[in-house]
């Protein structure tokens, strides 16, 4: 049998020798091209530093920011000096946003003492002195999985340290940091003691966004949304001035916390921006388009003139665009939309008169044979060939110009973006972040789901996309 | 029976059909007009409302910026050419950050299709699943992803690469699982009759086919991924976008002038070259094919 299948196997190879050459150069080839995008990658991943993601990744920020969009505080700050005046219970450390009646968690429990429960049942007790500051100390005790009690204390160099620990620094639990200035506690997730020469500050953690529908400065401080809800309903005001239902809109809009009002008004500006830009580009867009088509224009000049036109509003990025426009009109929607429309212009424009050049001329010469002028034979020969691709296209631009919009928006042109941006910026109101990721992010994806019903709708029934 | 009714009765059925289609369609044209011009109204007065400056104005002081700073740029006149050469280093690392994360994305998005395509996974829990983290990935516009990493990470390339990674993986995998959907299954069955495992037939019946096409997609995706980098680069992430915004905040009109120009060159450049490579790799190597390719009718179509 193997005496005859070497042959045959020669046989093949003689027959198909071209089969066989081609199916090594392509190797060959292949290999080479394999070999140089290993070998650029590798130097990308190098120089820009890829393999260093664990040195730079800082997880104290991650987890700090972390618990801030799931988790609000309240904060608890006492000044050794003048304690009885100092004293603040706010949430977040806003001073605006301090508690009037002190909560049930932070209680005087002595002439010179204050307690503070957390949630695990932990306590820290603060003891102060007003003839003498630098004696305040502090004692922690009861959280769980800590048997011991830590006493804080400050020292005669006006340094804070843990008493029994003068000597041993190093020996101290990895939850607490001693550095020259400051005692920072973390015996659990959810609490924090900042130990200083001047203060203690304490922060208590729990879940959730507090205030997210009324904050605590107004009438409707403590109501939740459905208690709210339900006093619509009900006959006597809550204040005198407006009904109940008008005062639940105010309340809620113009919540300090959260700014809902502010935060929609800029979802709107970029909602706008995007739907404005687009949609001039497409106006500007789509006439354009015809004069950069050979089979509608004769005219060489125009056609040329009119697509380095495209290429030049599509090469200066919508980047630079904004740019030159936020110099001209100054942070507002008008920069936005028209930066989103000087560069859409240019790609519709361009995409445009390739789909008007890929038309089929039959329908127009159809149209041409009844005796139309040249307007109407493209009127009803070539729009109704190309508006479909045209109005899903703009759509597909649309959606995308959502998510543009926001970048525009964070570059200085307002909007969503920008608040996402200060927010972001102020390293402490991670929970606002949050806020703001999750309409902007539910703001692309409803236009994403917009845009696709749109386009089922308009495009079906032409029967030619499916 | 009736001399005047000339025309038969189904006739003057389709006629009167045709008639109410007309006027439904009419009706919906007005109503889209009216909707169009509404939108535009309130666009504008909020526009008027929360713009800093007034239309007219801006209007008027449009040329105002670009005349400054080209006209610096002229005043500058041969050391004009030495920026140009100056930045060409930061510009290669913005070009960096687009084509590896790029890259990133093509692998993410290729694993992604594969495993949200109907013809390939049989599971619907994990299609489902796995087209949902697709949906997020592409829903987080790159700005936001790149902020929050460039406040964990501090300013570097890095935050850049993996936003623009995440978001491409998103954006790709979507158009590649729709490919892969449209595949010609002969070619798998052929292979499972031979005995072929899974990831055989992925690799030998799926990826041939489709590849052509992912390639295309990949290229389009680097072409906005330079403008994305750049824009990134404002934010802090180095390259050139970040020499831009430095720049202008010192007023170095020429130097603002070099960086664009050097900018559209490089994306001009980049977008006729991965139309040239597109049109090789679709076969229509005379026309490029624009955006969105696959829904261009053409004549073969």
């Amino acid at each position: 049998m193997s005496d005859v299948s070497i042959p045959l196997r020669d046989r093949i190879y003689q027959d198909n020798i071209h089969v066989f050459e081609t199916a090594s150069k392509k190797a060959k080839q292949t290999g080479i091209i394999f070999t140089v995008v290993v070998l650029y990658f590798l130097f990308a991943f190098f120089s820009l530093g890829v393999d260093k993601i664990a040195e730079k990744w800082n997880p104290e920020r991650a987890s700090f920011l972390a618990l801030d969009i799931y988790a609000h505080k309240d904060h608890f700050k006492m000044p050794w000096k003048k304690t009885e005046n100092k004293l603040q219970i706010t949430l977040e450390g806003n001073l605006r946003q301090e508690y009037k009646v002190t909560p049930e968690w932070a209680e005087k429990s002595d002439d010179n003492k204050w307690t503070v429960t957390f949630k695990n049942g932990g306590k820290v007790d603060a003891y102060y002195f007003p003839d003498n500051p630098l004696a305040g100390y502090a004692v922690m005790y009861d959280f769980p999985g800590v048997e011991e009690i830590f006493t804080f204390r400050i020292n005669e160099d006006k340094r804070p340290y843990v008493e029994g620990y003068e000597d041993r620094v190093e020996e101290l639990p990895g939850f607490i940091r001693q550095t020259k200035n400051k005692l920072e506690v973390r015996p659990s997730l959810f609490s924090r003691i900042q130990f200083t020469k001047s203060k203690i500050e304490i922060h208590r953690f729990s879940r959730g966004w507090k205030y997210f529908w009324f904050d605590n400065n107004g009438p409707l401080d403590g109501y939740s949304l459905f208690g709210a809800l339900s006093k619509i309903f009900s006959g006597d005001r809550i204040v005198e001035e407006m009904s109940n239902a008008k005062l639940i809109w105010v309340e809620f809009t113009e919540n300090e916390l959260w700014q809902h009002g502010k935060a929609w008004y800029a979802l709107l500006e970029t909602i706008i921006m995007a739907f404005m830009g687009t949609l001039i580009a497409m106006l500007v867009g789509f006439p354009l388009a015809f004069l950069a088509a050979y089979n509608i224009t004769p005219l060489a000049g125009v056609r040329f003139a009119v697509r380095r036109l495209f290429d030049f509003l599509r090469g200066i990025d919508f980047l630079v665009w904004s740019l030159i426009f936020l110099r001209a009109f100054g942070p507002g929607p008008f920069t936005g939309i028209f930066a989103i429309a000087f560069t859409d212009t240019g790609t519709l424009g361009k995409l445009m008169s390739e789909a008007i050049e890929n038309t089929e001329k039959n329908q127009k010469e159809g149209v041409e044979s009844t005796g139309a002028n040249k307007t109407l034979q493209n009127r009803f020969g070539i729009i109704p060939q190309i508006l479909p691709v045209f109005i899903s296209q703009s759509l597909y631009y649309l959606e995308s110009n959502t998510r543009g919009a926001v970048i525009i928006g964070a570059m200085g042109a307002g909007g969503i973006g920008l608040q996402f941006l200060g927010a972001l910026q102020t390293g402490t109101d991670f929970e606002n972040v949050a806020y703001y990721t999750v309409l902007v992010v539910s703001v692309v994806i409803a236009m994403d789901m917009f845009s696709a019903w749109l386009r089922k709708k308009l495009i079906v029934p032409f029967g030619q996309f499916g | 029976m009736n001399s005047t009714k000339s025309i038969p009765d189904h006739i003057q059925k389709i006629d009167n059909d045709l008639l109410k289609l007309e006027r439904a369609k009419r009706n919906y044209s007005f109503l889209s007009i009216g909707i169009v011009i509404l939108v535009c109204y309130l666009g504008i007065s909020v526009s008027e409302n929360s713009n800093a400056g007034s239309f007219a104005r801006g209007i008027s002081s449009f040329f105002d910026y670009p005349v400054d700073i080209i006209s610096e740029a002229y005043q500058s006149g041969f050391s004009f050419y030495g920026l140009i050469i100056k930045y060409i280093p930061v510009l290669i690392e913005t070009i960096n950050m687009a084509v590896f994360s790029t890259t990133v994305g093509f692998i993410g998005g290729l694993i992604f299709s594969i495993f949200s395509a109907r013809n390939l996974i049989k599971n619907p829990t994990v299609i489902f699943w796995v087209r949902r983290l697709m949906d997020v990935c592409r829903a987080f516009p790159e700005l936001v992803i790149a902020l929050l990493f460039l406040y964990l990470m501090g300013k570097s390339a890095l935050p850049a690469v993996i936003a623009i990674s995440i978001h491409t993986a998103g954006a790709l995998g979507k158009l590649f699982s729709e490919a892969v959907e449209n595949c010609d299954m002969k070619q798998i069955e052929g292979l499972e009759s031979v005995g072929a495992k899974w990831i055989m037939r992925v690799r030998f019946g799926i990826i041939p086919q489709v590849f052509p096409i992912l390639l295309s997609y990949t290229l389009l995706r680097l072409e906005i991924n330079v403008r994305a980098s750049t824009i990134l680069g404002f934010v802090g992430a180095g390259g050139i976008g970040e020499i831009l915004s430095k720049n202008i905040q010192w007023k170095y009109g020429a130097d603002i002038c070099a960086v664009i120009l050097i900018l559209v060159l490089t994306i001009t450049a980049i977008d006729y070259l991965s139309r040239y490579f597109r049109g090789i790799l679709i076969g229509d190597g005379k026309k490029g094919l624009g955006f969105g390719a696959k829904i261009l009718p053409g004549k073969n179509e």
